[in-house]
């Protein structure tokens, strides 16, 4: 699929959201704080809204375009839509809602109602209410609905963000379900992480109505483009340095007095901001013979655990970020107040302009 | 009770139901155009519809008497047209009592409408619904309460409504007498009995309607 969004100005009242962006991922997640302008995006795609100025192509279909005066209505784009409070009809059966949408000419079998309610294990709550439905079985009934109006392209507005870690878990298995099971092209907006990378192929860094990056989502974890993204993205180290000589692709960049050996930018730049991700930090207690080329000597600030790792701050002549697992936290007995080795392997540090 | 006397309950009731009957679409149609949209000349219209309420209800008489009379704007083009006649028949009665309960309706489904979710109209129409399925199918059910109060509360208003249709359709019995106007009218004659008789009618149907309205919430709440 490929989804166009060109030209796209929408005044908002902190800002304006302008975007210009083509997606062509199975999931794109559209990625950025609270108040970034995603939820509009996502209004504009579906038709809800009007913008001053949008040109919006679904691979051959314009669905809008305000130069030429186009604009699909809501109810012919074909497009399903989960908004972040589900919107579920509270007036009406589960079954009801469920086929509130549903096109009875269609005849993928892919979107029949008994395939559609199995995948997302719904078949027992059919009968009952709304209001009678636990979190976990709402999101999935608002999917099914959706689904069954067998769209194009599926809008999720932060789909997890309402439900605990506990339930998340639970539901992301189903959503991926739907993205290989059904086939549908997903614009899946978020601002966590985690989701953004179990999920989705392509992403869109949304911050303050700008895109910030846009492409596959390794390259955008892994090389963010600048370092308001970095933060976004949750690159644990973000210092600024200064880059004292490049040669031979190597930059030797220094940050608070410490050297470190990183791949050169594409761009040539002398002030940067040195990005490490906490997983690419490695702790050793005895300094070794090895390939990598920053060996940094740290003391340890705090140990803190993070989901099923460990993040240990350190001082490495600048504030250095490690996630590690619980049994090497054990094995290395560290502790805070410890000395220890940080290593950082040379293409993991990356250099963005400053 | 006398035979006129139930002729006026019955013609009471009759036009106060029909009038809200009438009323219905338009003030819906309104009470939505107000809760949805915005539209250049809306704070007027939404003044106008509040004048019944807050104006003395024969001075509206009064207005619509002389747009309605036979010299009147409206009321001449239907006498001349269609040798239609309004003041003094029961047509003005049924003028009166819509005019003056509209507002109670437009106001209470338009706070019915406002309190509808926008966001479920939206997804209905992304799921690939009409305006009007949407209407019909989500906003309506969702703001049926506030629509049934409002409905009460107009049909309520018609049935005690006496200034205005004193003005447009006068006291004849068994013709354009209401029980507000009988009621009156004995007691100026001095004609006691009859006037408390309607009196007592009154008060039933003030009760049953209260008491329908209660039930219909109740009922609601407990579907809800």
């Amino acid at each position: 699929m490929s989804l166009l969004l060109k030209n796209i100005l929408l005044p908002l009242a902190d800002f304006t959201l302008e975007v210009n962006v083509e997606m062509r991922g199975r999931v794109t997640a559209v990625f950025g704080p609270s108040g970034a302008g995603k939820t509009s995006l996502l209004d504009l795609i579906a038709g809800i809204r009007a913008a001053r100025s949008a040109c919006i192509q679904l691979d051959e279909t314009v669905l809008a375009d305000t130069a030429k005066k186009i604009s699909v209505p809501t109810r012919r784009r074909g497009i399903g839509y989960v908004p972040q409070d589900l919107a579920l009809f509270p007036h009406l059966s589960v079954r009801q809602n469920l086929l509130y949408g549903r096109n009875a000419r269609a005849t993928n079998p892919l979107f029949a109602f008994e395939h559609v309610t199995e995948v997302l294990e719904i078949r027992s709550v059919i009968s009952r209410g709304v209001t009678e439905l636990s979190g976990g079985e709402k999101q999935r009934v608002a999917l099914a609905r959706a689904l069954l109006a067998s769209p194009r392209l599926l809008l999720l507005d932060e789909p997890l963000a309402s439900l605990d870690v506990a339930l998340k878990g639970k539901i992301i298995p189903y959503l991926t379900r739907v993205r290989d099971e059904f086939k549908i092209p997903m614009l899946y907006v978020t601002h966590d992480r985690f989701e953004a990378r179990s999920l989705a192929d392509e992403m869109v860094v949304l911050v303050k109505g700008k895109v910030l990056q846009a492409g596959p989502v390794a390259d955008v974890f892994v090389r963010p483009a600048n370092a308001t993204v970095a933060k976004f993205v949750g690159v644990e180290t973000l210092q600024p340095g200064l880059i004292t000589n490049v040669n031979e692709g190597l930059a030797i960049v220094s940050v608070n007095n410490v050297t470190l050996t990183a791949l050169a930018p594409a761009a040539p730049a002398r002030a940067v901001f040195v990005c490490i991700r906490g997983e690419d930090v490695v702790l050793q207690r005895d300094v070794a013979v090895s390939s990598v080329r920053n060996r940094l000597p740290a003391h340890i600030l705090s140990i803190r655990p993070e989901g099923a790792l460990f993040r240990v701050e350190l001082d490495a002549g600048f504030p250095l970020f490690a996630l590690i697992t619980r049994p090497a936290c054990t094995e290395l007995g560290l502790r805070e107040g410890d000395s220890i080795t940080a290593l950082v392997k040379t293409p993991a540090i990356h250099l963005v302009p400053r | 009770m006398t035979a006129l006397e139930w002729q006026i309950v019955g013609f009471t009731v009759w036009v106060a139901a029909l009038s809200t009957v009438i009323i219905l679409p338009f003030g819906l149609a309104l009470a939505w155009l107000l809760a949805r949209a915005d539209w250049p000349g809306k704070s007027l219209v939404e003044t106008i519809v509040t004048l019944p309420l807050v104006m003395p209800p024969v001075a509206v008489g009064l207005i619509l008497l002389q747009v309605f009379g036979r010299h009147g704007a409206v009321g001449g083009f239907l006498h001349d047209h269609f040798n239609l006649d309004i003041i003094f028949t029961w047509r003005a009665v049924l003028l009166a009592l819509s005019v003056m309960s509209v507002p109670l309706l437009i106001r209470s489904a338009r706070v019915a409408f406002e309190e509808v979710n926008p966001r479920l109209e939206q997804i209905a129409r992304t799921l690939g619904a009409s305006g009007w399925r949407v209407f019909l199918t989500i906003t309506v059910p969702l703001a049926a309460r506030g629509i049934v109060a409002g409905m009460l509360l107009a049909f309520a208003r018609a049935l005690g409504e006496f200034g205005a249709t004193i003005m447009v359709a006068g006291y004849m019995p068994g013709k354009t007498a209401t029980i507000s106007l009988a009621i009156y009218e004995n007691v100026q004659l001095g004609q006691d009995a009859h006037a408390y008789r309607l009196l007592g009618v009154s008060v039933v149907l003030a009760f049953a309607a209260v008491w329908c309205s209660e039930f219909f919430l109740r009922r609601k709440k407990a579907t809800a």
